[in-house]
This record gives C-alpha cells, sequence and structure tokens, in this order.
C-alpha cells in the first residue's frame, strides 16, 4: 500500500467504521458492495479527496463502482492529479 | 381499455366487482377471527403442502448464498418467538430491528409478529442521534442488531430507560457486555409447534418512522389486518404467482422492505431474493441472472444508476427470466420506462404509495397501458382523488394540480402515529386522508405527481426531515443556524441542500464544510448529509421569525417564489 492508498485507508477507517470496529480495510476491501461507505457518503470521501488533493472529480467519474475499494480510489486520484 | 397478461385481468375487470372480502377468502380470514402476518408468511404457505418450497434466498457482498423454506421459516420464526417470550418480552412491546438484510431480520420479524409484539425497523445506517430520537419515542424494550452496529446502541443505552434487551446476531457465541445476549439462527432449536398471541386484523404489529417538515419522526403504526391489502397489490400489481423467483432490492428498514420486501411476497408464496450488499451495477445483474429472477420491484434512483452504467454492461447479462418490472419511491421518468423497454424488453410500472398507506395504493396496472412519466390509476378499492388546496373537494377538471387523497378504509391504512394523536388527526380532512403529495389527474384517469406539498426531501426515495437536519447542525459551534431544503438530482430526484448562517468569527472553508457533512453522516444518516451547502448572511424568514423553507427550495428549483409579501425585509 503506498502513501496515497494509505491516506484513503486511514480516512475511511476514521470516518466510515464505528469506534472499535475491528474490521480489517485492505487496498482492495469493497467499500461500496461491502457496506462500509455507501453511495451517498461517497460524497463526503470525494469532497475530501479533492481538498486534501486540490483536485476536481467529475460526478461521472465518481461511481459507486469507482469507488469500491482504496486502490480504485487512489487510481482515479492520480488520474485528475495528473 | 387494458388487456389480460398471463393470469391477470385488466383494470377494469379487477375494479367493476371490487371488494377486499375476496382476499380475506383467499387466505382463509373470518372477519373478526384469528389473524397473524408471521404465521400467514411461513405456516400458512407449508399447510398447503408447499413447506419444502423455497421462501429466501439470501447472498452477501462476497456472493455467500444461504436458503430457506416455507418450513425453515415456519419453524425458525417459531423458535425465535419462544426465545423473545423467554426473555420476558411481552406483546405490544416494540421490538427494533436494527439490522443490515441478513437473513435473521427476515426470520425474527416474523418471530416478533407471532408472540404479538411490535415490530419496528430501522435503518442500519442511522447514526445515534436518528437512532435514540425514534426508540426514545417508542419506548422500545428490545433491539436486534449487529456487532458492527451494536456500538451506536450503547452510546445511547443510558437515556432509554425503556431499553432492557439489546440482542447481537453475530456476537461470535458471547455477548460482549453485560445485558446483551447472543441471537443465532443457527444456535435456534426447529421449534414445530409455537402457540401463536392470539392477534387479529385489528392487532399493532409494524411501527415504521417517517419524517415530517416540523417535529421529530413521526412512527406509523400498522396492524395485522394490512396483510390483506399487501397480499392483493402483491398479487395483482407485482403479479405474483408461486413460482416466482422476486427480487424488491428496498431495505427493510423503510416500509417498502417490509410490505414488498418480506410480508406481501411471502403470503403471496413466492421464492424472495434477499441480496445483502451496496449497489453495484454489475453485481446487480449478476445476481438477478444468477437467480433467475422473474419479478423485480425496484426504486427511480437505482434505475438511473443502472442507466448511467450504459448498455454495454446489461447487454452481458441473460435476464429474460423477468416478466414484470415495477418500481417505488420517487416519480419515475419517462426515460427510465423508456430505458427498460429497450434493455429488458418491458417497462418499469410505477406504484405510488408511502409509509401511511401501508400499500400500493396508486399504480400502473399489469396489462394496462402505461403513460410513461404518469402514476397510474387507483388501486381497485381505493378512491383516491386530487382536493383543491383551499376547499378540500375533489378537483373534477382534468389536468388541475391539487393535493393526492384517499378515502379512510383500507385495510393498511395507518392506525396511529405513535404517540402522537394531533398529527394524525391533522392527516384527515373532509372525510379524506391527504398524502401530502400534490399531482393531477388527466381525462382518462391517470395521475400525475407533481411534487411534496410540505418541506420533507425526497433523496433516492426516502423522505428527510429538514428538522432533524437543522437540530444537528446546531451543535456545530459554527452555526447559528440554518435550513435544509432539497436541491435537484439527476440521480436522486433530490438531495439535501443546507443554508448555514454563521456565527460571528467563524468563516467558511473547505474545512467547516466537510465538518458539516461529517457531522451529519454520522449523527443522523448519510441520507441527511447535505450533498450541497451555502453559506448566507441571512435565512428568508417571516415577520414573526420563522424561516421560509420554501422560497429557498424554489431557487434550487428555478419555480415561482410564491407569495413573498409576510416576508421580513433581508
Amino acid at each position: 500500500m503506498d502513501d496515497l492508498q494509505r491516506t484513503i485507508r486511514d480516512y475511511v477507517v476514521k470516518e466510515y467504521l464505528e469506534e472499535g470496529d475491528d474490521r480489517e480495510v485492505g487496498e482492495s476491501t469493497p467499500l461500496i458492495t461491502g457496506g462500509i461507505v455507501d453511495s451517498f457518503s461517497m460524497v463526503s470521501l470525494k469532497r475530501f479527496l479533492e481538498k486534501r488533493y486540490g483536485i476536481q472529480i467529475p460526478d461521472a467519474e465518481a461511481t459507486p463502482a469507482a469507488f469500491d475499494t482504496v486502490s480504485g480510489i487512489a487510481a482515479l486520484v492520480q488520474k485528475f492529479r495528473k | 381499455m387494458g388487456t389480460r397478461t398471463g393470469g391477470v385481468a385488466t383494470y377494469e375487470e379487477r375494479a367493476a366487482h371490487f371488494d377486499w372480502s375476496l382476499a380475506e377468502r383467499e387466505l382463509g380470514i373470518v372477519p373478526g377471527g384469528p389473524l397473524n402476518i408471521g404465521w400467514h408468511c411461513s405456516d400458512r404457505i407449508c399447510a398447503q403442502g408447499r413447506a419444502a418450497e423455497t421462501a429466501l434466498v439470501w447472498e452477501d457482498f462476497e456472493g455467500r448464498e444461504r436458503r430457506f423454506s416455507y418450513d425453515d421459516l415456519r419453524v425458525l420464526s417459531n423458535a425465535s418467538a419462544a426465545f423473545f417470550r423467554s426473555l420476558g418480552i411481552q406483546p405490544g412491546e416494540r421490538v427494533c430491528l436494527f439490522l443490515d438484510r441478513v437473513p435473521e431480520l427476515y426470520v425474527a420479524f416474523l418471530g416478533i409478529l407471532k408472540m404479538g409484539a411490535i415490530v419496528q425497523p430501522l435503518f442500519s445506517a442511522f447514526g445515534e442521534d436518528s437512532l435514540w430520537t425514534r426508540l426514545a419515542d417508542a419506548g422500545t424494550s428490545a433491539i436486534l442488531t449487529q456487532r458492527k452496529h451494536v456500538r451506536k446502541v450503547r452510546r445511547i443505552r443510558e437515556k432509554l430507560p425503556h431499553l432492557a434487551h439489546i440482542l447481537v446476531v453475530d456476537d461470535g457465541g458471547g455477548a460482549a457486555q453485560p445485558g446483551e445476549v447472543g441471537f443465532s439462527l443457527d444456535a435456534l432449536p426447529r421449534l414445530q409447534h409455537l402457540d401463536l398471541h392470539p392477534t387479529t386484523a385489528d392487532s399493532p404489529s409494524v411501527l415504521h418512522y417517517t419524517s415530517g417538515t416540523t417535529g421529530q419522526p413521526k412512527g406509523a403504526l400498522h396492524v395485522h389486518g394490512s396483510l390483506v391489502a399487501q397480499y392483493l397489490t402483491s398479487k395483482w400489481v407485482l403479479d405474483l404467482r408461486p413460482g416466482d423467483v422476486y427480487w424488491c432490492n428496498a431495505d427493510p428498514g423503510w416500509v417498502t422492505g417490509t410490505s414488498y420486501g418480506i410480508i406481501g411476497p411471502w403470503a403471496c408464496g413466492v421464492t424472495q431474493l434477499v441480496l445483502d450488499s451496496g449497489f453495484n451495477a454489475e453485481r446487480w445483474y449478476r445476481f438477478l441472472e444468477k437467480h433467475r429472477a422473474t419479478v423485480w420491484y425496484s426504486a427511480p434512483t437505482a434505475i438511473r444508476l443502472l442507466m448511467r452504467e450504459g448498455p454495454d454492461l446489461i447487454r452481458r447479462f441473460d435476464l429474460r427470466a423477468l416478466r414484470h418490472l415495477a418500481s417505488v419511491g420517487e416519480p419515475l421518468n419517462p426515460e427510465a420506462v423508456q430505458w427498460s423497454r429497450e434493455m429488458l424488453g418491458m417497462p418499469f410500472h410505477d406504484t405510488y404509495w408511502q409509509t401511511e398507506t401501508g400499500c400500493i395504493v396508486i399504480t400502473n396496472f399489469p396489462g394496462m397501458p402505461v403513460k410513461p412519466g404518469s402514476m397510474g390509476r387507483p388501486f381497485p378499492g381505493i378512491a383516491a382523488a386530487v382536493l383543491d388546496p383551499e376547499t378540500h373537494e375533489p378537483c373534477s377538471a382534468p389536468g388541475r394540480v391539487g393535493l393526492i387523497a384517499l378515502r379512510p378504509g383500507w385495510p393498511s391504512m395507518m392506525r396511529a402515529y405513535w404517540n402522537n394523536p394531533a398529527a394524525y388527526e391533522k392527516k384527515f380532512t373532509n372525510g379524506w386522508f391527504v398524502c401530502g403529495d400534490r399531482a393531477s389527474i388527466d381525462q382518462e384517469g391517470y395521475f400525475w405527481f407533481v411534487g411534496r406539498d410540505d418541506d420533507v426531501i425526497n433523496t433516492g426515495g426516502h423522505l428527510v426531515g429538514p428538522f432533524e437536519i437543522e437540530s444537528a447542525l446546531l451543535e456545530i459551534p459554527a452555526v447559528a443556524e440554518s435550513a435544509a431544503v432539497g436541491k435537484p438530482d439527476p440521480i436522486n430526484l433530490e438531495v439535501v441542500k443546507v443554508f448555514v448562517v454563521l456565527k460571528p468569527g467563524f468563516t467558511a472553508d473547505a474545512d467547516l464544510e466537510l465538518e458539516i457533512m461529517n457531522h451529519l453522516r454520522r449523527r443522523l444518516s448519510p441520507l441527511a448529509m447535505p450533498q450541497a451547502m451555502e453559506i448566507v448572511d441571512a435565512l428568508p424568514k417571516t415577520r414573526s421569525g420563522k424561516i421560509v423553507r420554501r422560497v429557498l427550495r424554489a431557487r434550487e428549483w428555478g419555480e415561482p417564489l410564491g407569495d413573498v409579501s409576510t416576508l421580513m425585509d433581508e
């Protein structure tokens, strides 16, 4: 897991898991389908990424499928950081 | 004139000789006699010689699958009821299901009803404020939950003096804290016989909370007699027949997920599919294909999300087993109807109803010509009209917009708002039950939805009350006051937008915006989280100081502002 993935993972764990929830979140853990982040909450995660990395992720790209794993989200961030 | 499709008579034929008693006869219900939803959804199907047929196919996000026959449902719900009794839970007490779509939810739902208690389903994504509001109002005595949600319950338990039992369905064999007990289907005995609580049509059954414009959410109380309407609408509107494989993708925390995700379909004896997974288009299509689903009850937001994925994805799957599609929760846009015609070879049939009605009341009946964008026509046995907002008399002119209203008396009409008789009385005027929505009727009797008649926000088919959001926002130190309204959204119909006035010394920035979003998501629910925010110097108010949300909403929707003469000068 690289720095970008770790930052996303840590934010997901801090914001979307209840304190004490011991579920492991890895780079390929299903976030949306696994019920950790839902399609509504995805918007605050997107906002966090945009703020943190100074990017704009178009709504059309911010799909539940694209946000389903830490690695998928990291790839999306990388795409718009360039 | 409609056409016959399969075994379904035309709308006109159904309506011509309608009487709810025909459903009672089919269900073997004698007026004034015993009636228990839990029994009718399990024991009754077994008594028809169908005990071995599959009642539930459950699958989770990792593809793990469990199957339950009608006999499994019968003996496990018997055992659940006996277990709840052994804890001391009494008939009439409220038992909350605060669960994801796990098998325990479906079995416990029937078990609670069999022992005469009231089921209180709650959306498992609710935060602790939303949870506390609803448990405190209902005086709930027991809650079934999961390890991943139990911490929310623990944090508010001290403020809930009535809450005597916390049951954890996946406690791993040992409850984590004193006062909590495990509840596992695998550990339950197969109890062949249970002395049912002697419920009748008027006995309370399910308590669903719904949001309004003012005050906290209200608990709509239903009765066991609702089964009659839920059964017949499942049979006639969803066209459910023995042998069907049916998927209702609504969450059982909301009324669609219980009326048509538990009660109606099981009363019809069909196989229900449950997918305990967040949204993923490919996953959904694969699920429909794998189980050869024949009838699918979905929602416009989900359909629009599927449409966004494009035609190539859906064409990879064989969905030819599907023979009927229906939709609920918000108006179904014509594009979605057209899309399903092209992609699935049939239209989604829009249905209209709400928590308080308990069953579908206005609908596109199978075989009836679908007018894309229309809600359809009243279900036989439902007298519906649009009322003049001033006189509360039915509007006779086609196309005239008024308030959707129903003549009281259908079997699944709510019987009370819990602890709130005044709010219940306000739902009735001039002999009509007023739904709170606006519509018009065309010359052929089709209803056309226009919008809400209040400030409630319908996001993704779920109603969110602005009062709860504005109350929770006051917990943020920077917020002086706020107003929450619906903002148009291409996927969810509308999303929450908040207008915030900051206290002196605070400034707006991205950190504050994120703090507000996350605060509301955690304390209330993801549905209540604003997807847009605007910091303003002042909010529109009446001269008496009341915030006028309708002006803000009208601006968002590009609609006329209406009468602003009573507003304070900004």
